[in-house]
């Protein structure tokens, strides 16, 4: 009643009898209805965002695989040819390669560096704080700097490595432009960012009760029998944790790729994500590298599930309930 | 610690050599032991500094003893000039230009996501309606979408809207709210509130929206210092978006400039890593003067980087 006098009081604007229509509606709602239209309203911009964004361009991506779209062209429906081409395309055999070598060589040391420099840390040195930051620094510094930094580090006449090596008298390789080593070398600019881990790990491990340790030492555990039955078991949902970001990252690698090597020598370190870019902004093959983009995120996918299935046999969380 | 008999004479002992107690050890091997911690401590930070001295130490050689052999470790002179040369000298005049660009990004980006993110965040934390745990759910997968994936159609629309070459692909998607660990960090932020200060507000007649504005942002000053601190360095840094869509030289980001740094002659190694060094220098301040919250927000998400 009091909400209709209002409402025509205020439809005598004309402006307003649009308002006085909404505000009719809104009068007339629950307390709970109300709310949740304004929950609606605040997330309005994240809806709007991720079809725009997210979900369009994802569903897009899906959809331009099956075409060929040189951007100049319209494009045009090749149904599964870009499959078959893909099944036979040498390049992403070797890009996938590159890129698993990677991935399988860097994610695992830098885990483990990572743990034992926190374990290190965590034996109540002193200076702490110094030590975490310089382990941590190059962790904050990213991208092309660090690159073009550690181009000038591999360099073969007279980068720190080599000249370091010749000290003690062995000639190093050529680092970034040799077939074999440019690998290996990309997995060692990596391990130098190991210290980035250790903010994860001191955080696990003091969150071990040292009431299990007191419990261990008075069964007579010695200090390494205690590192291996009780740090590592407690330590390994964390672990796993960073296992798994760790292979999703580095599987899309493309910086350090496109400024240090560029995906040479000869396509020997072609990372699969700077594939994708290649066919994409320098062939124009919008729809090839679609296709391209969506096998790597099954890889990406199947490897996160067995990660998950092996999760059973060695990651031990607390509340568990032996289900195997 | 355990509390041991008074009469158990190990203990009394122990408890006079608490170390003794804990390794069961003579206190040579510890002794040893701490060294030798502190020896393996100092050599792993030895070998993390050595790319960073040898930065500093080109960025100031002259050319010929960037090239010199044996390798000359503290240069002698000290060129001071190439940092000038490298950063606003004639060969180089535009870094002063990338810088202005990048923080123009950064800021409007960093705008936006606040702006957005914490709107979202309060709706999702504070905001009753049906589907929020679902749609939330789908805000933290958005978080592991990786860019390659929408990098592509994101590029052909803006491109077929005519955004190339403009800061607004860049700036635009941060206002709707893009950054899943944003509004992660605010609606687990605005939950901690306690909620006798909405009902009070409420109660004193306030709607939503003037909740959120008088109350919920005032308060959220540390999420801001948060994002603010994480999402410069991302910027700073950020190298595959702005490359895709700013091809117009003047529009250049401060990486992008990094990347195609070449001189006449070719690179000019001594120049490269003054400016490598200047360019690294605005994220290191930041993380000496900002560690905790650096720390903070890789602690809630198990990210690092």
């Amino acid at each position: 009643m009091v909400g209709e006098r209002l409402a025509q009081r205020r439809s005598r604007d004309k402006v307003s009898r649009t308002r006085a229509f909404l505000g009719l509606r809104f009068t007339k709602m629950t307390m709970a209805q109300r709310e949740a239209l304004e929950g609606y309203i605040a997330i309005s911009p994240w809806i709007v965002g991720f079809i725009a964004f997210t979900g369009g361009p994802i569903l897009a991506s899906l959809f331009l695989s099956f075409t060929r779209w040189p951007l100049i062209e319209p494009p045009e429906f090749t149904g599964l040819q870009n499959l078959i081409r893909l099944a036979g395309d040498p390049l992403v055999g070797q890009a996938l390669k590159v890129t698993s070598l990677y991935t399988f060589g860097s994610v695992p040391l830098s885990i483990i560096l990572g743990f034992t420099l926190a374990l290190l840390l965590n034996q109540r040195v002193k200076g702490l704080a110094v030590w975490r930051t310089i382990y941590y620094l190059p962790a904050v510094v990213s991208g092309v700097a660090v690159a073009v930094v550690w181009v000038w580090v591999f360099q073969p006449e007279f980068g720190v490595l080599n000249t370091l090596l010749r000290y003690i008298g062995i000639e190093g390789p050529n680092w970034l432009f040799s077939r074999t080593w440019v690998i290996p070398s990309l997995i060692l600019m990596s391990l130098w960012g190991a210290g980035g881990g250790i903010i994860i790990y001191l955080s696990g491990l003091q969150g071990i009760p040292t009431e299990i340790y007191e419990a261990a030492s008075i069964d007579g555990a010695n200090a390494v029998r205690r590192l291996f039955s009780i740090t590592v078991p407690m330590m390994t949902p964390v672990l796993f944790l960073q296992l798994v970001l760790g292979f999703i990252g580095s599987f899309q690698v493309f910086t350090s790729a496109y400024i240090m090597t560029r995906g040479g020598p000869g396509n020997a370190s072609l990372f699969y994500v700077l594939y994708i870019y290649r066919n994409a902004f320098q062939y124009f093959e919008m729809g090839y590298a679609c296709a391209l983009s969506w096998v790597l995120t099954l890889v990406i996918v199947a490897v996160t599930l067995l990660l998950f299935w092996t999760a059973r046999f060695w990651v031990f969380y607390e509340v568990e309930v032996g289900e195997f | 610690m355990l509390q041991m008999m008074p009469s158990d004479p190990v203990a009394a002992a122990s408890s006079r050599q608490p170390w003794k107690r804990r390794l069961g050890l003579h206190w040579i091997s510890y002794v040893c032991a701490r060294l030798l911690l502190y020896l393996v401590l100092g050599l792993g930070a030895f070998l993390i500094l050595i790319p960073f001295a040898w930065m500093i130490s080109a960025s100031l050689k002259t050319i010929d003893q960037v090239f010199a052999y044996p390798p000359v470790w503290i240069p002698n002179p000290v060129r001071w000039e190439n940092y000038r040369e490298a950063l606003v000298g004639s060969l180089h005049p535009f870094i002063p230009r990338y810088v202005a660009n990048t923080l123009y990004v950064a800021f409007f980006s960093l705008l936006g996501e606040i702006l957005s993110c914490s709107l979202v965040g309060f709706g999702f934390a504070r905001l009753r309606f049906p589907g929020r745990r679902w749609l939330f759910m789908v805000v933290l997968g958005t978080m592991a979408i990786p860019y390659y994936v929408v990098m592509i159609p994101q590029f052909i629309m803006f491109n077929s809207l005519g955004w190339r070459n403009s800061f607004k692909p860049l700036i635009v998607p941060r206002y709707f709210a893009t950054s899943g660990f944003a509004i992660f960090l605010f609606r687990q932020f605005f939950m901690r509130i306690s909620t006798e200060l909405f009902d009070a507000a409420r109660m004193d007649g306030c709607s939503t929206w003037g909740i959120f504005g008088r109350i919920v942002v005032p308060l959220s000053k540390p999420v801001f210092a948060t994002l603010l601190i994480l999402g410069f360095t991302f910027y700073w840094n950020d190298f595959l978006g702005p490359m895709l869509y700013l091809s117009r030289a003047r529009l250049h980001t401060v990486s992008i400039g990094l990347a195609f740094f070449r001189g006449i002659q070719g690179v000019q190694w001594n120049h490269l890593m003054a400016a490598s060094t200047a360019i690294m220098s605005p994220c290191i301040l930041l993380f000496f003067f900002f560690q905790r919250l650096f720390i903070q927000g890789v602690v809630v998400t198990g990210v690092k980087g």
